[in-house]
């Protein structure tokens, strides 16, 4: 086991800000990405609804 | 010798329809598959991993930046290969199969740059130097986004897509400079710890983590990749009767 305690663990060594910082900014733009993506293809199938009520 | 020649029908198969209703049916597996392998390979990397003699827990950075270097280099092959076919052939799907990967890409090229820097500043002291393998990768930044800029500025795709194919095919120039820079030019930036010909040289358990990582990169990439895909076909065949026939039906 690496770390004794959870503070161990987030303070990595005294590299947790580089570290974390790392996976926070994975973490960012992928959840973002999945969104933006995801929220396109639900505005699209939108446009495609609606377009039949007319 | 000749051959008889059958008219080539790779590409009625690779019409938008199937692969709309083939990523369909593979996605909801794609993401469980990017959440699963992410998840292990987070805990192989921060658990089971031991700490680096030389660079302390800073060397874990490792686990995320040589996935997203990685696929930042293979997505820009796979988006100038895509829009080549697209361009040569007319082929739809090839098009918006490029034009799908280019924002993935270029987010694995952000992550690899930011990640980098946050690796830097505690081994190298600096946040960023003007190295052949970090200028290299900084400058495939800037071919992705001058695609996406390009192809969002043309409104037609019948013109944009072989504009930006033109665009795609010329940066593939960068690839090979960023793959070897470190053994071409005095680099900064250590040179490859794994290759095909020699045993890796790091433990086996960040060899693990690291592959698992990647794998996960890799399904969260298809994932994506393929939710835009989907996205712009609806787009751009909103008018033909296989998606007027997708109304419908609720989704």
């Amino acid at each position: 086991m690496n770390w004794h305690s959870s503070t161990d663990f987030f303070q990595m060594g005294g590299y947790g800000l580089y570290v974390w910082g790392s996976y926070g900014a994975a973490l960012l733009l992928g959840l973002s990405e999945t969104l933006l993506a995801r929220r396109r293809h639900a505005k699209a199938l939108n446009t495609l609804q609606e377009d039949t009520d007319l | 010798m000749t051959r008889p020649t059958a008219p080539v029908r790779w590409f009625t198969f690779a019409a938008p329809s199937r692969f709309y209703a083939l990523s369909g049916r593979l996605l909801p597996g794609l993401w469980l598959l990017a959440a699963v392998l992410g998840g292990l390979g987070l805990y192989q990397a921060f658990f089971v991993a031991p700490t680096d003699a030389t660079q302390g827990e800073a060397y874990r950075i490792l686990f995320i930046h040589v996935p997203a270097a990685w696929l930042s280099m293979l997505l820009y092959v796979a988006m100038a290969f895509w829009a080549a076919i697209g361009w040569a052939y007319k082929a739809r799907m090839a098009s918006i199969l490029a034009r799908a990967i280019a924002p993935t890409g270029a987010l694995f090229t952000a992550l690899a740059l930011i990640s980098g820097a946050l690796w830097g500043q505690p081994t190298w002291g600096s946040w960023w130097v003007w190295d052949a393998r970090l200028t290299s990768e900084l400058i495939l930044l800037f071919l992705y986004l001058g695609y996406l800029a390009l192809v969002h500025a043309i409104e037609d795709p019948h013109r944009a897509d072989p504009a930006g194919a033109l665009l795609a095919l010329v940066g593939v120039i960068n690839i090979p400079i960023i793959y070897f820079s470190v053994r071409w030019w005095n680099t900064l930036h250590q040179g490859a710890s794994i290759s095909m010909t020699a045993a890796p040289r790091m433990a086996e358990t960040m060899l693990q983590a690291l592959l698992l990582t990647t794998l996960a990169c890799w399904a969260y990439a298809f994932a994506v990749i393929f939710t835009r895909a989907r996205a712009l076909i609806l787009e751009r065949e909103q008018d033909s009767a296989w998606v007027q026939a997708l109304k419908g039906e609720r989704i």
